[in-house]
């Protein structure tokens, strides 16, 4: 291999891309832009549930639990009916998620001794928030109905479980997705830009002209490479920084360890980009199957947005083919756990095979001939 | 005989860069004017402006009677255009394409299949009318895109280097074809690149760099070609362009192998001037003589009197 | 002396096309060779083989004796080949462009300064060092082509039809260019539609349809022309060139513009015999002398006989 005709390349790769607006909004602009958006727009804390009462016993009691809903964060006590005729409208028009209805012998039951009810009719429609919702509410009135039961004596149950959250405390979501972030993007960018740089020589003629010097195909598939590598790598920086200095994601590992798995991943998603390109030898083709090939599986298949374990058997088996899984696993770790290379070594060794496989792949499809 | 196209001092810009300078000529009914130049003089811009298909900066200019400016539509009724680049569809039959354009240009009924009949046997494409377009080759691709320009019979016909990428035989049948329809009285505007094409037309603009720098015919062009042109055969070209280059009297030294075209200010004693300088310079010569200018010459001549380089 | 190129039974085919079919040439060294022939005649096809970039479905090209398909990238050091399509980066400038194409080739930067002053000198492209290639014209782009296709001292230039389109005074200087080239020992392989530039060839081939039609030196071909030619102006043409196609003496009629080009075997006895059969029809003749034959003669010759095969 020679130094000089890699550096040539390198040198052009770099002057095409400075003088390319959209390459450079695509490679810097958009990554820091999806960060930002996705950081403030997703999140799957639920709270503040738009809940609406119908109390009708209006007694010490019922106030007292509407009270345990109020005060426990979760619930947004908005609306109070007067008549059940309401409730469909209010569900239906989707203005509530929830809906309390404390019947009128409520707190007579409780005073008797006897199993009071109260009924939640809940939204169904967004199963998730459903879910959850009918989880705390069953908690509150769990609660409170110890309280109840033992009112006057000391509470003492037989078991208390007590559960501890490692690593992400506050259960925040966005602690979560910004480290996937991280890998979703370096995914997205790192495809679609090097799927359009040896396409749009092929289609521009003059991918002929090179193919007729002395240039070695290893040479250029790693004469391009090189500055995306360097792309790669600084929006990963910038990434994390927002990630930390705006949304106040924790980063308690090895910078770079980081940085070197990166790299890793970087050579393997850029390698298949240059794969994709190679081959389609059309920018627009490349493009589309950039697309389908990398960003959606990345997206959906991760780990990104859906935990893994939880998908169906045959899914799961599928994201072991997605190296973005591996890379979250990494940036989840570095952020969040700040474990190092002990308990990595295993993702980034998969990175690393990955990473060969699409530089060598795009390689040795990269053909120095016309069809 | 009257005026088919007017044009006066059109103009067009494209931001700081002026593709088409000034343009003033006209064109005789049944006439074949050419527009000669290279790629970018501006050849193109300006047939598009006179079809409609591209909007004057400035100047005006008339087609048929009508102004380029304001009735474009009805311009575009009368006149056939053939593009550059080859547009007709690819993946319709040779009969397809044609009816199509006969729709297009509202070529209806019986007469439509009369014309497409006539086309058909014009471009030479009777037995091949279901071919796929895509599968013909160049030469009748382009006779196949005559054809459906003047389906509807129209008075003016703006042809946009029709022969470009074809090879000689089929460009001199093309030419035949260009001058049947001439005869019959239709006024045919044709830009080339190829100087050797420019001698079938009856009148010429040299065009460069989006100027008109010369307008006449073929035949008055070369023969008002003040200097004379000599050809020198030497086997060793090179140093006599070293020679001849840079001397007052010599315009302008091509080496064309194994022979120069010298130009020259007069002819005078010239022959035995070039012969002396070259012998000084060691330079064997097989041959001296005045040879007729090719247009090619009369280009380089113009623009070196308009007082500009080619290059920008 | 091993010649620059030798072609044996090269042939290239795409699905059912037969772009190429079994050419067989030489080129010997410092010779400037032309490929004459019209679109689809298979001159780029002839010249992507012979740079490698093209595999030959059959047949195979020694390149100073390295042969094209076993040892391509040995033959793509000692050649310089510049593309129909634009080979040059247009978001680049003239000088990074060369710098490109001289660090591609390994060109020692001592050797640099040197040999961009001697290109320049010939395309005269210094002024422009920090233009971007995608503004120059057309024939300021070819003569950047070139000179970046030169900046490696190649032993074999390759170029496809490198006058395109290109104005007469940029291919002046781009013929010029070659012909200083080819002077200094370099081969030239050049191809070419326009059959007045074919003149200029030591030696060339007449393509058509992927075949040898005729070879030689341009005298050679001229000579080989069957007839003489007459340049005859008579109205109306139509009717002349009626009476002149099925005229026993007449070997071809073609149309120029408003004359027509008459061939016949011999001027000496057969113009008499024209004359008199033009009269007769009532044709007026304005003028009628002969003309020298041009290669474009020779190839429409070459094609009327193969294609009457």
């Amino acid at each position: 291999m020679s130094l000089v005709r890699l550096r040539a390349i390198v040198g052009k790769e770099v002057l095409h891309l400075r003088r390319d607006p959209r390459s450079l909004i695509l490679a810097f602009l958009l990554p820091l832009l999806l960060t930002v958006l996705f950081g403030y727009a997703i999140s799957w804390d639920v709270d503040d549930i738009e809940t609406a009462v119908l109390d009708q016993d209006r007694s010490k009691a019922s106030r007292e639990l509407l009270d345990a809903f109020r005060s426990s964060g979760y619930f947004r006590l908005s609306i109070f009916l007067e008549d059940p005729s309401e409730i469909r409208g209010l569900i239906d028009r989707g203005e509530v998620r929830i809906v309390l209805v404390i019947p009128p012998d409520f707190a007579r039951d409780l005073g008797a001794g006897r199993t009071a009810r109260i009924q939640a009719i809940v939204d169904g429609t967004d199963a998730n928030t459903a879910n959850i919702a009918m989880g705390y509410a069953r908690g509150i009135v769990q609660y409170y109905s110890l309280r109840v039961a033992f009112a006057g004596a000391r509470f003492r149950p037989a078991i208390r479980a007590e559960s501890r959250v490692w690593y992400n405390e506050e259960l925040s979501s966005r602690n979560m997705i910004v480290p996937g972030l991280v890998a979703v993007i370096m995914m997205i960018i790192a495809a679609m830009l090097t799927s359009l740089t040896i396409a749009r020589e092929w289609e521009r003629g003059t991918m002929e002209q090179l193919a007729a010097t002395p240039v070695t195909r290893t040479e250029v598939v790693l004469g391009k490479m090189l500055p995306y590598i360097a792309i790669g790598l600084i929006d990963v920086v910038g990434v994390s920084v927002i990630g930390v200095l705006l949304f106040g994601v924790p980063f308690r590992g090895s910078p770079l360890l980081l940085m070197a798995l990166s790299i890793a991943f970087l050579v393997g998603a850029l390698g298949m980009g240059m794969f994709i390109s190679a081959v389609t030898r059309s920018q627009v083709l490349a493009t589309q199957v950039a697309m389908v090939a990398t960003y959606m599986p990345s997206f959906l298949l991760s780990g990104f947005m859906f935990d893994v374990k939880v998908m169906p058997r045959f899914l799961e088996w599928l994201t072991y083919l997605i190296p973005a899984r591996y890379f979250l696993v990494v940036t989840r770790g570095i952020f969040l756990k700040g474990v190092g290379f002990e308990v990595l070594w295993g993702q980034g060794l998969f990175m690393i095979a990955f990473g060969v496989a699409g530089f060598v792949g795009a390689v040795s499809v990269f053909r120095k001939e016309l069809t | 005989m009257s005026a088919a196209v007017v044009a006066r001092e059109l103009t067009r810009r494209f931001g700081d860069f002026i593709a088409v300078d000034r343009v003033s000529f006209e064109v005789l009914e049944g006439e074949i004017f050419g527009f000669l130049g290279p790629n970018g003089a501006g050849k193109t811009t300006t047939i598009k402006m006179l079809a409609g298909l591209v909007r004057p900066s400035s100047g005006e200019g008339w087609v048929a009677g009508l102004d380029i400016m304001r009735e474009t539509a009805a311009i575009q009724s009368r006149i056939g255009y053939m593009s550059q680049l080859f547009s007709l569809y690819g993946d319709l039959t040779v009969e397809e394409n044609l009816a199509f354009f006969a729709r297009l240009y509202g070529v209806s009924g019986a007469l439509r299949k009369e014309r497409i009949d006539w086309a058909l046997e014009m471009a030479g494409l009777e037995d091949r009318r279901d071919r796929l377009t895509a599968e013909l080759p160049l030469g009748f691709k382009q006779r196949l895109a005559l054809g459906s320009a003047v389906l509807h019979e129209p008075p003016i016909l703006f042809l946009d280097e029709p022969t470009s990428g074809v090879d000689p035989l089929s460009r001199r049948s093309f030419w035949e074809l260009i001058y049947d329809l001439a005869s019959k009285g239709t006024t045919v505007f044709v830009t080339t690149h190829y100087m050797e094409e420019a001698e079938h037309c009856h009148r010429l603009a040299l065009m460069n760099r989006g100027r008109l720098i010369a307008l006449d015919s073929p035949k008055r062009l070369r023969d008002e070609m003040k200097s004379p042109l000599f050809e020198i055969r030497t086997p060793d070209g090179l140093r006599a362009v070293e020679a001849l280059k840079g001397l007052k009297d010599v315009l302008d030294v091509a080496l064309f192998g194994r022979a120069l075209h010298v130009t020259v200010e007069d002819a005078g004693h010239t022959v035995e001037f070039l012969r002396e300088r070259l012998r000084a310079e060691n330079v064997e010569v097989t041959g001296i003589r005045p040879i007729p200018p090719a247009l090619e010459d009369v280009f380089v001549a113009r623009v070196r009197e308009a007082g500009g380089a080619i290059v920008d | 002396m091993t010649p620059a190129v030798r072609a044996s039974g090269l042939t290239k085919t795409f699905g059912r096309e037969r772009a190429v079919e079994s050419l067989s040439f030489e080129v010997q060294p410092g010779e400037l060779f032309g490929l004459v022939g019209p679109d689809g005649a298979g001159k780029s096809t002839l010249l992507r083989m012979l740079a490698g970039v093209l595999r030959p479905t059959s047949g195979d090209a020694d390149v100073f004796g390295t042969s094209v398909v076993r040892d391509p990238e040995r033959v793509k050091t000692e050649i310089a080949y510049m593309s129909q399509r634009f080979g040059l980066y247009s978001d680049l400038t003239v000088l990074e462009n060369l710098s490109f194409y001289a660090d591609l080739y390994e060109v020692p930067r001592v050797e640099r300064a040197a040999r961009l002053e001697r290109l320049f000198q010939f395309s005269s492209l210094k002024p422009f060092s920090n233009r971007l290639a995608g503004k120059l014209s057309g024939g300021m782009k070819q003569k950047l082509g070139l000179s970046c296709a030169l900046i490696h001292e190649p032993r074999l230039l390759l170029l496809d039809e490198p006058t395109f389109g290109v104005d007469p005074i940029s291919r002046r200087d781009l013929w010029l260019m070659v012909h200083e080239m080819v002077a200094r020992g370099v081969s030239a392989v050049v191809s070419t539609a326009y059959l007045d530039e074919a003149e200029r060839f030591d030696r060339l081939i007449l393509l058509h349809r992927g075949r040898i039609l005729d070879s030689g030196t341009p005298e050679e071909l001229l000579d080989r022309i069957e007839g003489e030619i007459l340049e005859l102006l008579a109205t109306p043409l139509r009717e002349a060139r009626a009476i002149l196609a099925t005229h026993p003496s007449v070997l071809r009629v073609a149309v120029f513009g408003d004359r027509l080009h008459v061939s016949v075997r011999s001027i000496a006895r057969d113009r008499s015999a024209l004359e008199a059969a033009l009269r007769e029809a009532g044709v007026a003749i304005h003028e009628i002398v002969p003309i020298a034959p041009t290669l474009e003669d020779r190839f429409i010759e070459a094609v009327e006989k193969a294609e009457a095969a």
